[in-house]
């Protein structure tokens, strides 16, 4: 098999604070190959976004650290580089995107300037050149008037303009992989539609893979090929879109397919939409065994006494879970 | 990276709002003063050579017994054509009084103004960019102790070493130095040296925590995780996503903190003997020398609006969603 782009393998990222270890990404294995898109869902605070800045080593160190792992990149180590062979990696190979586009863009700056910053940089180019490119992506990301617009201050976009911005700038260097925490989560629901959509036609237009960090299931089962279930800092379940739709396995992933609104469904049955019971564990102090115990309804005595190992149940389809 | 420019219309809309902030000092000024005790013909009241028919032509020349709000008006016009009337004391034009004395307080404020940002702004940056590292630490006390030391006390101490324990800078300030060339300048720089230090050393205490602060703001925000996620280099990420912004509120501050800049500064000019326009109003207060009381003061609160007529338009300038509204 061919080698993956990236392979995050056992990273532990925990934070020290003044109450203790915060046990953020606690062991987390994925991987994401050539063009693909990976969606890693899971609730609020299941350390996704923690593993995302990893992967680009934007965590602020301290508190932060690697406690353990590797983020092989192309077969290479991420975690042991300097900021300065970092810095070579960002942008250029790896871009990444955030859940809030009114404070991702520097204020004081022209959005034309902060793309035409990125594309100097990597690309070698002149201011000039560099602005005239900002302008060209400004186009490709669909926003109207880029020539004019590229002059403009971030607060004279709109929010759903601003992630356009954003992708703009992400995309400026063609990276292999573009990391999008949360990219729509901010923005209203028509707005992300748009958004989503224009992500799928950047891919096809520039061939980069794609993790989709989300916690809407529905925004995976449309735009991912494969999946990644975090739960409290693990991966629970990793399987194909198919496989994870078809034949949920981790009771969490079952509980989370079961939240979708569906639209297909009557009035009355959509009110008895559920919701997972309970809330996501302390990472301060986990809890031995599988860490959602607390919150299963199958939940047993071996499933407190360690942690259950991601074992395959089916071709590429993965699950910590007893059962 | 470009920087922005500052509408026009921005500028004049803050020159116009210049305008009733100055005739509001003046008619302060005026009346606080013209209602003060204490009269300037009282001496020549007292003295029985002038006779009250010259006494009273006097008044009348000067206008003293004219309504106040006459009074108020033909000071103004007066002001404005550049008449600031005459000392009684020192016999001169006080316009011409205040020439000769103002430019060493600009020199000596502005000056330690200089140093003061110069220290504050990359201490500060530093300070904040490694938070509770031991330069953090060392920077915090020495600018805890900066600011706790009043000026009179840290200008006695220099004084004290400089020059009287190692005789190397003078301590009275000479206005009348008779070197020429280079020698006229070194002299010059040699006695602004210490004044300079006490207000500049004060001064940047209290700014380098309020950079730090500002820097430690700013340096979680979101867009600055971004601008590191570009790969354009810690260095690029602090000068221009960091600092820039972070100096906005720091361009305020500096500003509003003038009028205790020009307090200092009086204080500092009479420690050192400055003769800048800070110990022209204590000397003239002292002889009840109305006129030239009311023009230092008319001055130093010109000098005040003009500074915040300054950081408005580089406020303008930094932050670019001000000068759009
Ligand atoms: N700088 C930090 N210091 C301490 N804890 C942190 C820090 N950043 C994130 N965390 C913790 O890590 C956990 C996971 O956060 P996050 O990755 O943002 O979750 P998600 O993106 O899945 O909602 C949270 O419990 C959060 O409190
Ligand atoms: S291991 Fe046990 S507690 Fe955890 S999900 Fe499976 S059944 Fe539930
Ligand atoms: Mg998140």
């Amino acid at each position: 098999m061919a080698e993956p782009l990236l392979d995050i393998r056992g990273l532990k990222t925990w934070f020290k604070t003044d109450d203790g270890m915060v046990r953020a990404v606690d062991g987390v294995d994925l991987h994401i190959d050539r063009g693909e898109t990976l969606g890693v869902v899971g609730e609020s605070g299941c350390g996704k976004t923690v593993t995302a800045r990893s992967v680009l080593k934007l965590i602020d160190m301290p508190p932060g650290r690697f406690e353990a792992g590797q983020i092989l990149w192309q077969g290479r180590d991420l975690i042991p580089l300097s900021m300065e062979e970092m810095d070579k990696i960002r942008a250029k190979e790896i871009a990444i995107i955030f859940q809030e586009p009114m404070t991702s863009l520097n204020p004081v700056y022209t959005v034309g300037d902060q793309i035409a910053e990125v594309i100097a940089l990597h690309q070698k180019l002149s201011r000039k050149q560099a602005i005239a490119g900002a302008a060209e992506m400004l186009r490709l990301v669909n926003i109207p008037n880029p020539q004019r617009r590229v002059h403009d201050y971030p607060h004279q976009f709109s929010g759903g303009m601003r992630q356009r911005v954003m992708i703009a700038m992400a995309l400026s260097c063609q990276p292999k992989l573009l990391i999008a925490d949360e990219p729509t989560t901010a923005l209203d629901v028509t707005i992300q539609a748009q958004i989503l959509e224009l992500m799928q036609e950047m891919k096809e237009r520039f061939g980069m893979a794609i993790m989709l960090i989300t916690h809407a299931m529905g925004v995976v089962a449309e735009t991912c090929q494969r999946v990644t279930v975090m739960y409290a800092g693990n991966v629970v379940e990793e399987a194909s879109v198919e496989a994870l739709f078809g034949d949920p396995r981790h009771p969490y992933t079952q509980g989370l397919i079961r939240s979708i609104p569906r639209v297909d469904r009557s009035a009355e049955k959509k009110q008895r939409l559920e919701a997972i019971a309970g809330t996501v564990p302390n990472l301060l102090e986990p809890p031995p065994g599988c860490r959602f115990a607390a919150r299963c309804k199958f939940a047993m005595d071996v499933c407190t006494q360690a942690v259950p190992p991601l074992k395959e149940v089916g071709p590429g389809h993965y699950v910590r879970c007893v059962l | 990276m470009q920087v922005h420019r500052v509408s026009r219309q921005y500028v004049i809309r803050k020159l116009l709002i210049m305008i009733p902030s100055l005739l509001g000092i003046s008619i302060v000024l005026f009346a606080l003063l013209a209602l003060a005790p204490g009269d300037p013909f009282d001496e020549l009241a007292t003295n029985p050579a002038v006779p009250p028919e010259v006494r009273a032509a006097l008044r009348a020349k000067f206008g003293l017994d004219d309504p106040i709000w006459m009074r108020y008006w033909h000071w103004l016009i007066a002001l404005l054509q550049g008449d600031w009337g005459f000392s009684f004391v020192s016999r001169m034009d006080v316009s011409t009084l205040i020439l000769q004395r103002l430019p060493v307080t600009l020199v000596v404020i502005g000056a330690s103004q200089i140093l003061a940002i110069a220290i504050a702004i990359p201490v500060g940056v530093l300070a904040a960019t490694r938070p509770y590292s031991l330069f953090d630490q060392i920077a915090n006390t020495f600018a805890f102790i900066g600011f706790s030391l009043p000026t009179f006390f840290t200008g006695l101490v220099l004084i004290l070493v400089f020059s009287i324990q190692l005789d190397w800078l003078p301590f009275v300030y000479r206005a009348d130095i008779s070197a020429t060339g280079w020698e006229f300048y070194w002299e010059h720089i040699k006695q602004s040296i210490m004044p300079v230090t006490v207000l500049g050393l004060f001064q940047g205490a209290a700014l380098v925590r309020f950079v730090r602060s500002s820097v430690l703001d700013v340096i979680r925000l979101d867009y600055v995780t971004t601008a590191r996620s570009k790969g354009i280099g810690e260095r690029k990420v602090i000068t221009r996503h960091v600092v820039r912004t972070a100096l906005i509120p720091v361009v305020t501050l500096v500003a509003l903190q003038m009028p205790i800049v020009f307090s200092g500064a009086v204080v500092t000019e009479q420690i050192f003997r400055v003769p800048g326009i800070g110990s022209l109003l204590i000397t003239s207060m002292l002889s009840n020398d109305t006129p030239v009381v009311m023009g230092v003061t008319f001055v130093s609160a010109c000098l005040v609006v003009f500074f915040n007529l300054i950081a408005d338009i580089l406020y303008g300038w930094l932050d670019p969603r001000i000068a759009f509204r």
